[in-house]
């Protein structure tokens, strides 16, 4: 049983094609483990009995032309899937059964892939540690009490436990970057505009996109392939050709250019993430590519612009959250009492300060100020990477600025936790893909990332120096299933 | 600047969001600290700066206004916390 939970995605694919394992011995595989890890809190939701009723009939009439044939998958609880619960981590959502399915979702079900369940996440994905859950901290498979990073926590410790396949998570900061950076596995998120927005719980709309989140490289380049899909539903989804990503990987990446910049080296960064770093560049050298040195000089302005312009957006997002139609409700002596009482009874404590944060920024007076001024400070942030894509093909950075922390160690200081998303911000401000790969581990033995970041709509180019470094990093997770113990 | 407890109070009307005297007093403590590490955008001149509003260029696309759902109106009610046969219902509003 276990030998089915370890496989890679490829690899359960090509065991499910060659009828050697069947699509509900997968499932029972995969149920039979989570009953077994209920401690690290990954499900808010488990789609069970219907998965295992779902991989039957798929066994019963199979279709091997699909590209996830029968292949269970649990997403993040942000992913609004039709007819089961979607509560996006928030007890405003609790309730919320959607009547929709998000376009993402619908990509994957469409080839073939079977909903395992709904994954823990930040409250509304505002969040670094899975801390802000309205359902409770989610554990880090590769310690006790250390977090998985945020927001798709649920999504990094289920994969790193072995808990499904591959996973999707969002990225509207480094939420898919981060938590994958924390917890030894790939996390990629796409160009803005690739993957539709349609049917994914709104945080920051000009910020939020989803992606693969996955045990190697090859296995986000197929699952990207699936999920990459213009779709009119979603008015800033964008109309390019997409790549076969998973059968044009290659690693030859001879003769690419890579940019190391500057301003990356931040004051204060940690040796280890240094060392990384640095054996990063030797690892690129040794693939065939050249190093460049680069400067991207509005780095520093990242997370302050992010930091007005997510909340400004979260602020008009999260308006809809009024207890009318759906959703938790307070009662109250009048209407605006009850949206009040609400409000304040329905969102959590990070969830309200970025709200009111956004509201501050937004209100009369203070728009010029703050708002208008973060979207010109974004506009040079963009030219930076512009200016840099005129000399490299690429951009190689840590992650994250340290490995995992404890759980409660930065739930008191938002700053401090804001701090977390300073290599990974920029990348979403930008617009641009960015992935995530283990690299080496700490003096605890915690996992330590390095990004890559590409130019817009070039996936491929960013999924194969990634998948050539891969193969010279040869990491792999100890992980000693210590929750089940 | 600093953002003092009566703006707090303020921001929570206007986001509709009731708060106590304590959880008002922390919103200012995290509020400041939070402008404060904002506040470094003000380094830079930006008077002839464009602001991005959009990251992806497209123009917003017509579509027909046609019907795609099916007749989900029973499983839409169902969410909601209080109905009345066809309607969902909310404190009286006018007297």
């Amino acid at each position: 049983m276990s030998e089915i939970t370890s496989l890679t995605l490829y690899e359960l694919i090509k065991n499910i094609k060659e009828k050697k394992i069947s699509s509900n011995e997968a499932v029972k595989s995969f149920v039979y483990r989570a009953e077994k890890s209920k401690k690290i809190n990954v499900y808010v939701t488990e789609n069970f009995e219907n998965c295992l009723k779902l991989s039957k009939e798929f066994d019963d009439k199979p279709n091997f032309d699909l590209k996830l044939p029968g292949i269970p998958i649990a997403v993040k609880d942000l992913f609004c899937t039709n007819e089961v619960r979607t509560t996006a981590g928030s007890n405003i959502l609790n309730n919320f059964v959607p009547t929709y399915e998000s376009t993402v979702t619908q990509n994957i079900w469409n080839e073939g892939g079977i909903l395992l369940g709904k994954l823990n996440c930040d409250e509304f994905a505002m969040g670094s540690s899975n801390e802000t859950s309205f359902f409770g901290n989610v554990q880090n498979p590769i310690a006790e009490d250390l977090v998985p990073g945020g927001s798709s926590g649920g999504s990094s410790a289920a994969l790193a436990a072995n808990l499904t396949p591959v996973t999707i998570g969002t990225d509207t900061g480094g939420s898919i970057r981060q938590p994958a950076s924390f917890t030894g596995t790939v996390g990629l998120k796409p160009t803005y505009g690739s993957c539709s927005r349609y049917g994914i719980v709104a945080f920051a709309s000009s910020l939020d996109q989803a992606g693969p989140m996955s045990k190697d490289v090859k296995d986000s380049s197929i699952l990207l392939e699936v999920i990459s899909s213009f779709d009119k539903k979603d008015s800033t989804s964008i109309d390019f050709k997409r790549n076969n990503y998973s059968s044009e990987l290659t690693r030859n990446i001879k003769g690419l250019k890579i940019g190391i910049p500057k301003e990356y080296r931040v004051d204060g960064m940690p040796d280890e993430i240094e060392k990384l770093w640095k054996k990063g560049i030797e690892y690129a050298k040794d693939c065939g590519a050249e190093i460049i040195d680069i400067s991207l000089p509005h780095t520093s302005y990242a997370l302050p612009t992010y930091y007005i312009v997510a909340p400004a957006e979260a602020s008009s997002n999260l308006a809809r959250y009024d207890g009318v139609k759906y959703g938790l409700r307070s009662p109250g002596k009048n209407l605006i009492d009850m949206y009040e009482k609400t409000r304040s009874d329905g969102f959590g404590e990070e969830v309200k300060r970025r709200v009111m944060i956004g509201t501050y920024v937004l209100s009369s007076g203070y728009y010029d100020a703050y708002y208008l001024k973060a979207q010109k400070v974004r506009q040079l942030i963009k030219q930076d990477f512009d200016q840099a894509y005129n000399k490299v093909d690429a951009i190689l950075t840590p992650s994250t600025p340290s490995s995992a922390f404890k759980i409660g160690e930065k739930s008191n200081d938002p700053v401090s936790m804001y701090l977390n998303d300073i290599f990974t911000v920029p990348v979403n401000l930008a617009g641009l893909p960015g992935i995530s790969i283990p690299a080496g581990v700490d003096k605890n033995n915690y996992p330590l990332g390095l990004q890559i970041i590409g130019k817009p709509f070039d996936e491929q180019t960013v999924l194969n120096i990634a998948y050539s470094m891969e193969e010279k990093i040869n990491y792999k997770n100890n992980i000693t299933d210590w929750w089940m113990k | 600047m600093t953002i003092d407890l009566k703006t707090v109070k303020h921001i929570s009307k206007l986001a509709r969001i009731s708060l106590d005297e304590k959880k008002a007093e922390k919103l200012a403590t995290d509020m400041n600290s939070i402008f404060e590490f904002i506040e470094k955008l003000n380094e830079l001149n930006t008077d002839k700066v464009e602001p991005l509003t959009s990251i992806a260029e497209t123009t917003l696309r017509f579509r027909n206004d046609k019907i795609t759902s099916e007749n989900i109106r029973e499983k839409i009610l169902k969410n909601s916390p209080e109905k009345n046969d066809d309607f969902f219902v909310v404190p009286k509003v006018v007297e």
